[in-house]
């Protein structure tokens, strides 16, 4: 009996090691699951069994899927879905098309100002201006209440350019040479030899980028006044955490009933759903791309 | 917590480097590299605008800012601001807060992800490790709006645990609305989303370390205990200083989304922080002067951290963040 991954001069494992161990891992996957858990349950339970249950549902034994009619046939949630796919879409296009142009343009070490310039987006890295300061410029520049304000100050990072910059520097001279022999110029080397070669650190940043453009709920609390435009982050914390957190609300007469729990948990598994669904891809690159980015000196 | 790291290394890599630079002219290079800085040029703008230009609004501090007369019209106060800060109960308050939850953080957020590092890594089915990495790393991609909501679910006035409490007779106790153990609940939250995450940057540490190592100490009869002491936390210790010292930079940041989300739950006694501090007072309630002021005292001092905390670790020998 030998593990495939276990030297030979460990010995044999002890048992009550080995079930401790067993027992911890299975504690700490299910404290991670389990409220996933009962946030789908409770979304796809019927009403009479959440009432029963006294507002959520482990195991539903009745499934429904009113929860989610209802979401998708409103009109406020239905269009902060839409107003989050899009300032998603827009946002990851763009964050990546400002950050594998600086990649590519800062690779070439003793190009003119090529020192300056990098320094210039590496010192970002050890401060950033103060809330206040950047909420006036994006007032200044009257992006108040559009959806730029969502997508454009967060859009550069110097980590992601350093990243991607990282990944071109590694794809060999020659190819560079024998492009160049060619007569390509840097736009040419960039577009048939950069891009198809550094697909896969580009799909990585880009996933985390929509992951953080999906997730941003403070940039539309700050910069959109009108509720209309909410994506569907805020629209959750309205329904979700308003509603319950600060529960006094509710008490108040003419109040808007809130909506039901499984309309509020159906809420959060849409708002998750994307991620669980780009997630294979985030674990199967997230290591290599990350840390060789990141950690290998 | 990587993003600092990088720093260091990107100004000395190689790749493809321009030949003879010194002897090309000036207007040649030019024509030469103007497609790269083009190309640099989106990304420079935004970092401009949104970074270097506001960090030079962060005058404003030492200004009695009123929006309809922009930067040139209002009038300079000098330490005004400052002044009015240091004499504001309310800010005290966030600072104080603001140190326990990092306190409460470092003690009991810190060691996690170390001590799962040093669990997975013993785990020999790869099946299994893989299975409890895709597990923990989850919660890291989930918003905090998603995360308040679990942990409402389960552990709120109608949640899970206080119904399980209920049926059984027990007293139900609201976690999620009681100011006392509000800074626990905010470090539990943190600890479940992003422990599991954490564990990636050790695990390359424990990666890292020769397999030799523990194969002779194994062979001169050290047992598991003494060869994770004399063997594993030697070889972890460079990334955990470094990990410490990247916290402490960030010893002022705690958590602002998170907070924000939950602050009214528990009312901003418990829970005001420098973060949250400076947006009810700048963006709701309109003293900009005063919200920068705490905004710049906040920068400053954590540069100083970053510093400080970057000098102690050359002291007992270690990289940090830079070299000396």
């Amino acid at each position: 009996m030998s593990h495939p991954g276990r030297p030979v001069w460990l010995g044999k494992p002890k048992p009550v090691a080995l079930a401790l161990k067993a027992l911890a891992l299975v504690l700490i996957s299910a404290v991670v699951i389990f409220p996933f858990l009962v946030v789908v349950s409770t979304s796809l339970a019927t009403k009479q069994e959440i009432d029963a249950n006294g507002g959520y549902v482990v195991w539903p034994t009745q499934i429904s899927f009113d929860a989610y009619h209802q979401i998708f046939n409103g009109t406020q949630v239905a269009r902060s879905i839409v107003i989050s796919v899009g300032v998603t879409a827009v946002g990851t296009a763009f964050s990546l098309f400002c950050t594998v142009l600086a990649a590519y343009g800062l690779s070439r070490r003793g190009s003119l100002f090529q020192r300056g310039l990098l320094s210039f987006v590496l010192l970002t890295l050890l401060f950033g201006p103060g809330m206040i300061p950047v909420y006036l410029m994006v007032k200044q520049l009257g992006m108040l209440n559009t959806y730029w304000s969502l997508i454009i100050p967060g859009a550069v990072s110097a980590f992601n350019i350093v990243i991607v910059r990282g990944f071109i520097q590694g794809i060999p001279k020659e190819l560079f040479d024998a492009a160049r022999m060619d007569g390509a110029g840097e736009w040419r080397i960039l577009w048939s030899v950069v891009l198809p070669l550094s697909k896969a650190v580009i799909a990585v940043v880009g996933l985390f980028l929509a992951v953080g453009y999906w997730n941003n709920y403070f940039s539309p609390l700050l910069y959109l006044n009108d509720t209309q435009m909410w994506p569907l982050q805020l629209v959750m914390r309205t329904f979700v955490l308003q509603n319950n957190v600060t529960s006094n609300a509710a008490a108040i007469p003419g109040y808007v009933a809130p909506p039901a729990q499984s309309v509020q948990m159906a809420l959060v598994a849409i708002a998750t759903l994307p991620i669980l669904l780009v997630y294979p891809f985030l674990t199967k690159h997230m290591s290599k791309g990350m840390l060789t980015g990141a950690i290998k000196g | 917590m990587t993003v600092k790291q990088a720093l260091p290394r990107a100004l000395a890599e190689g790749g493809e480097t321009r030949p003879a630079q010194r002897k090309t002219p000036f207007l040649a290079r030019l024509w030469r590299d103007a497609p790269l800085l083009l190309m640099v040029a989106p990304a420079a703008i935004v970092l401009l605008l949104f970074t270097y230009v506001p960090l030079l609004g962060s005058v404003i501090a030492f200004m009695d800012y009123v929006p309809f007369l922009g930067f040139t019209g209002s009038d300079w106060v000098g330490w005004d601001n400052f002044t009015a800060l240091f004499s504001d109960p309310s800010f005290w308050t966030a600072v104080w807060n603001t140190v326990q939850i990092t306190f409460l953080q470092l003690v009991l957020f810190f060691p996690v992800p170390i001590l799962l590092a040093v669990l997975l890594n013993t785990v020999a089915l790869p099946v299994a490790k893989r299975f409890v990495q895709s597990v923990i790393y989850l919660p890291h991609f989930l918003s905090w709006v998603i995360i308040v909501a679990l942990f409402q679910q389960v552990l709120g006035g109608a949640g899970v645990i206080n119904r399980f409490l209920i049926t059984h007779g027990l007293s139900p106790f609201d976690v999620m609305s009681n100011p006392d153990t509000f800074k626990l609940l905010l470090t539990t939250q943190s600890i479940w989303k992003d422990a599991g995450w954490g564990t990636i940057i050790f695990l390359a540490a424990i990666a890292a370390i020769d397999p030799a190592l523990y194969e002779s100490s194994a062979m001169d009869g050290a047992g598991a205990w003494r060869r994770f002491w004399h063997v594993t936390l030697p070889g972890m210790r460079p990334i955990i200083v470094l990990m410490l010292i990247l916290r402490l930079g960030d010893a002022l940041t705690v958590g602002f989304e998170q907070i924000l989300l939950q602050r009214d739950a528990v009312g901003p006694g418990a829970a005001e922080v420098l973060d949250t501090f400076v947006y009810y007072n700048g963006v709701v309630d309109g003293s900009w002067g005063t919200a920068t002021a705490a905004g710049l005292l906040k920068g400053v001092v954590s540069l100083f951290l970053v510093l400080a905390a970057n000098k102690i670790a050359h002291r007992f020998g270690e990289e940090g963040v830079y070299k000396r």
